[in-house]
């Protein structure tokens, strides 16, 4: 099945970031299904996975509208998930990398979960009313989301020897990840400057006080600044990407506009 | 309408509703169209219809989703289509509307007490459950009165259940484990 190509205006790609991210966590997340280490976090897990799905779902189909309103080819939800290749893909590398054991699933959890949070809250005054309206509803996910994932940081990093350390392991694994989330550029001011949402350079401060308010009962603090810099968010990806995307995209692509 | 004996018009039509009337019957039906996974509501109860009104010759109806992610919202929309078509109502049409975004706020309080007498724990007034500044850590959950036994000595199992909209608790007096419909 042909790839389709995306409009490369920076207010889609704004978008797609956004889309891209909910909907690349939540395929990371559903892997858990089945192997969770107890059945209610095999639930959580699956439950947030749906959550984004469906704020991914919700800001794709408006991004793939937007095509249309620019001039553009228009694009549906199910398109701009399963028929662009890799580097059309503008998630963080954060979500894309391998779930890794559970504390480096809830440690993630708890990064993303913040910075969606103050995300949808500066959405919800977006001059895009779709894009304010679908804000309105996920922040009140996200914050539930950052709950669960707060509670389970602080658990492991008091907890035994054992969780401590796999704590302590991931956020040594992930922390140069985190900054390309807060890496300005041209997208990104174009959306301030047409009121589409935030700088998400604008969101760092907050974003480094509230990671470390948890941080620090879990008995870790804010590691120093590394110089690396991943770069998911303008399209070039980990080595990981390409094998999510083989799964999840393998039905439509073998079998072009197959439905259930 | 054709009569099956004589294969002519039957001599009266069924009366076709329009304006106040039609609206009326609608939400009188919407009443009947219950929540599929907590079949005890009706989408009236949970407030998420939102408005029911003509357009030319269609009925419609604005629906606003619980959780971004409810895989019930598709199966709540054709159901509400099926109702009105089969009462006679139609041609009806569900539009989505994510603004304002949905609150257990808008859960009415009859509709509470029949989750409660379904074993659902309902959700609290959202300025309280959200009233508490922003926390980090682990913090004791005012405890839940269990919907079987009245008791208070009750502990969450999990912030997630078997839909979006609930949590999983248990009573340490009667021992049963109950759901608790999330506040949000």
């Amino acid at each position: 099945m042909q790839s389709i190509t995306v409009s490369a205006h920076p207010s889609v790609q704004y978008l797609l970031r956004i889309g891209d991210t909910c909907l690349i966590l939540a395929q990371r997340l559903a892997e858990w299904c089945g192997h969770a280490p107890i059945v209610e976090e095999d639930i959580a897990l699956t439950n947030m996975a749906l959550d984004l799905v469906g704020q991914a779902r919700a800001v794709l189909t408006r991004a793939g509208q937007l095509e249309g309103e620019l001039g553009g080819t228009p694009h549906d939800e199910d398109q701009l998930a399963f028929l662009r290749d890799e580097r059309d893909f503008r998630n963080c590398t954060l979500v894309e990398l391998p779930r890794g054991d559970f504390a480096a699933t809830m440690l993630r959890n708890l990064a993303v979960a913040i910075f969606l949070e103050l995300l949808w809250q500066r959405l919800e005054r977006s001059s895009d009313a779709e894009l304010a309206a679908i804000a309105g509803k996920a922040v009140k996910e996200a914050r539930y989301h950052r709950e669960h994932a707060a509670d389970w940081v602080v658990r492991l990093g008091d907890g035994t020897e054992e969780s401590a350390a796999r704590l302590k392991a991931a956020l040594e694994l992930l922390w140069p990840y985190f900054a390309e989330i807060f890496e300005a550029d041209a997208v990104d001011a174009e959306a301030d400057a047409s009121r589409l949402g935030p700088r998400w350079a604008d969101l760092r401060d907050d974003w480094r006080a509230r990671f470390a308010a948890v941080l620090a009962p879990a008995g870790l603090s804010l590691p120093a600044e590394r110089a690396f810099r991943s770069t998911g968010k303008m399209g070039r990806h980990s080595e990981h990407l390409g094998y999510v995307l083989a799964e999840m995209q393998h039905l439509q692509r073998s079998f072009p506009g197959g439905v259930w | 309408m054709v009569d099956a004996a004589f294969g002519t018009p039957l001599a009266t039509p069924p009366l076709r509703l329009a304006g106040s009337s039609r609206i009326e019957h609608a939400w009188a039906v919407l009443a009947t169209v219950l929540d599929p996974e907590v079949p005890v509501v009706s989408v009236v109860d949970l407030g998420i219809v939102r408005d029911v009104r003509e357009e030319g010759d269609a009925l419609v109806v604005i629906v606003t989703p619980t959780y971004s992610g409810c895989p019930a919202t598709e199966v709540i929309e054709a159901s509400i289509g099926a109702a009105l078509d089969g009462a006679g109502l139609g041609p009806t049409r569900v539009r989505m509307q994510r603004a304002p975004a949905w609150t257990s706020d808008w859960i009415s309080d009859a509709a509470k007490a029949k989750l409660h007498g379904y074993g659902i724990v309902p959700p609290e007034r959202v300025d309280i459950a959200h009233g508490a500044p922003l926390r980090f850590v682990p913090r004791a959950l005012a405890p839940l009165a269990c919907p079987r036994c009245d008791s208070n000595d009750t502990e969450r199992l999990a912030a997630f259940g078997a839909t979006a909209c609930k949590a999983l608790w248990r009573c340490r007096a009667c021992g049963e484990p109950f759901e608790h419909f999330k506040t949000i």
